[in-house]
């Protein structure tokens, strides 16, 4: 190791970029999204819960259970699948901002980020700016693999572009509610315990793989109003074409709201997390 | 631009609703351009200072400058002029050290070609250029640490807070990172230093400051805090506990403060080493009880830190007589 370390200037270099706050805080958002998405991509274990394992999904549901659901008359279960898969494997994949905190605290990371002169908000941007694109780059995987098994969005373009759009948004919302849980975590294990209780009833007991009309009585009241289920039916029908009843607009109000009440609470725990 | 580069007054911070008294009224000053040593066992409040003056957290009460910002109510101003490196080692596993120094560089708002040409001298310097496009996953934990400082010195902070730098490093890692350190100061650079390796502070720190339970207990330069003792520890080695614990008694009277006791090794702080020697050599003679060995030494800061405190630096245990049992084990 050479020991010439180089004398420091008397001002630091920072100060001399000092000011222009919006345009920092998004460059800043942008530095931080950067690296969480570089992390999903070379984190061997963290790529295949973004990729890999919805395609297993798709192909476990397309041929070995699919044939034993019955689905709505005149649907073929492919059709049906496929938009359910993208919004599952968005709420899965929305665990990972919780698992992803809690490292970076554990690690001190988030400390050293505090210690710097970046933008406050930066952190929980970038992390739920990286969730977006990772949530892009699966609805582009899922779309071709669910074309490649039989998948046939009669929509049309424009729609599968505003179905896209509804389950982006509701991604983005439950994005700050992981964000929350992973700062209240003591640990990422706990992180990730904590949220399989919250997201297995949401995605199963919802029309994401099954028509919750087949469920049992006492399940469908919670199966058909809720969240999910709503974001599911709003993406489902504008991408098929078939008529989508009020569930686009209950499924933005949904994303909405969670955003409303979910990303100030994620905020405050991060202010007050060390 | 203050003579010192931090100033603290009455810092006082509680944890678990105020059970623990991590701070309880440190005051501090900082001189610029020197090594300033924060010196105490783990849980004696080191790391909080470090936390209050590198705004990760705020004082519950008392006031804290640094470089002349208040870190309460500028906080982004002192973010601006120090930096910071743990003892954890904080950088991003999945991403290659130039990657790190990068992003540090851009979150402290540095352009582009700057963080760059910054990040590749910086890598250079602490010898990672070999591994400077490996993810820092792979790397050895010397290596995460040079690292670590190299990503604190991204933005050429005039004032850098080093919080146990060393601890768990192997001998020549440490030796290396002194340089590092020493090379700094020499630059102009102000360093506020925790450790709980006597030695490092000895080596390092032009002032000290010794903490236990959130308070300073001492303060001063090495030599002065060695001076606080008599001028020579007397180690007397007994055959075995036994004997220790009936040869304590008969010399324990020669020093002014409580013997050492550590199993059969007993320590002596006294004034005049050889008079006092031939002294406990008769009294334990004129008792039949043999030595095994006995030697004369300068005191270490361990020393000081042992009469200051009644225990070790680096653990909880209780070493002080009459006790002669021993209670190894670290904390």
């Amino acid at each position: 190791m050479s020991t010439q370390t180089t004398s420091p200037a008397t001002a630091p270099e920072s100060l001399a970029s000092s000011g222009g706050g919006l345009r920092w805080a998004i460059s800043d958002t942008l530095t931080v999204a950067r690296r969480n998405i570089l992390a999903i991509v070379r984190i061997p274990t963290s790529l295949v819960f973004a990729i890999i394992q919805p395609v297993m999904f798709v192909l476990l549901f397309r041929y070995v259970f699919g044939d034993a659901i019955r689905t709505p008359p005149g649907v073929s279960y492919v059709d049906y699948l496929i938009p359910g898969i993208l919004v599952q494997t968005t709420i899965f994949g929305a665990v990972g901002t919780a698992i992803g905190l809690a490292e970076d605290l554990q690690r001190g990371l988030i400390e050293r980020f505090r210690a710097l002169p970046m933008s406050r908000m930066a952190v929980l941007g970038g992390r739920t700016v990286a969730d977006v694109l990772r949530n892009v780059m699966v609805l582009i995987v899922i779309t071709v693999v669910g074309i490649l098994v039989g998948f046939r969005p009669h929509g049309g373009v424009v729609p599968y572009v505003e179905a896209s759009l509804v389950m982006l948004f509701f991604a983005y919302s439950l994005s700050w509610g992981f964000a929350y849980v992973g700062l209240k975590a003591p640990n990422s294990e706990t992180a990730q315990a904590m949220t399989f209780p919250l997201i297995f009833p949401l995605t199963f007991a919802s029309s994401v793989f099954v028509p919750p009309e087949f469920m049992p009585g006492w399940l469908q009241g919670f199966a058909k109003n809720q969240p999910v289920t709503q974001t599911a039916d709003a993406v489902r029908g504008l991408m098929s074409g078939t008529p989508v009843g009020n569930s686009v607009w209950v499924s933005l109000a949904w994303s909405a709201a969670a955003l409303v009440i979910l990303a100030p609470l994620a905020t405050r725990a991060y202010r007050r997390v060390v | 631009m203050t003579e010192f580069a931090v100033e603290c007054d009455n810092l006082v911070r509680t944890y678990r609703q105020g059970q623990v008294r991590a701070l309880d009224g440190v005051s501090l000053r900082v001189p610029t351009g020197q090594v300033f040593g924060l010196l105490g066992p783990n849980g004696s409040g080191k790391t909080t200072i470090v936390r209050i003056l590198s705004t990760i957290l705020k004082p519950e009460s008392g006031t804290a400058t640094v470089l002349g910002h208040d870190v309460v109510k500028h906080p982004e101003r002192v973010r601006r002029v120090i930096g910071l490196a743990g003892q954890y080692a904080t950088v991003d596993e999945s991403l290659t050290g130039f990657e790190n120094l990068r992003m540090i560089g851009k979150l402290n708002h540095m352009e582009n070609p700057v963080v760059v040409r910054r990040a590749n001298e910086l890598l250079e310097q602490f010898g990672l250029t070999d591994a400077a496009n490996r993810p820092t996953k792979t790397y050895s934990g010397g290596m995460r640490r040079r690292l670590d400082l190299a990503a604190a010195l991204v933005a050429r902070p005039p004032l850098l807070f080093l919080d146990e730098p060393t601890t768990g490093l192997d001998p020549q890692s440490r030796q290396d990172l002194w340089t590092v350190i020493e090379t700094l100061v020499e630059g102009g650079t102000t360093v506020l230093l925790t450790t709980q390796y006597l030695e490092e502070a000895d080596r390092l720190a032009s002032q000290l400051v010794v903490l236990d339970h959130g308070k300073v207990i001492a303060e001063g330069t090495p030599p002065e805090l060695k001076a606080q003792l008599g001028t020579t520890i007397l180690a007397l080695t007994f055959a075995n506990t036994t004997d220790a614990a009936k040869g304590v008694p008969l010399v324990a009277d020669l020093s002014n403060v409580p013997p050492i006791v550590d199993g059969s090794n007993v320590e002596l702080t006294v004034n005049s080493g050889p008079s006092t020697a031939i002294d406990a050599l008769r009294r334990l003679d004129a008792a039949h009880i043999e030595l095994a060995g006995l030697a004369l030494r300068e005191p270490s800061l361990d020393d000081v830190f042992l009469t200051l405190t009644g225990h070790k630096a680096d653990d909880g245990s209780d070493l002080v007589a009459p006790t002669t049992s021993t209670k190894k084990g670290r904390a």
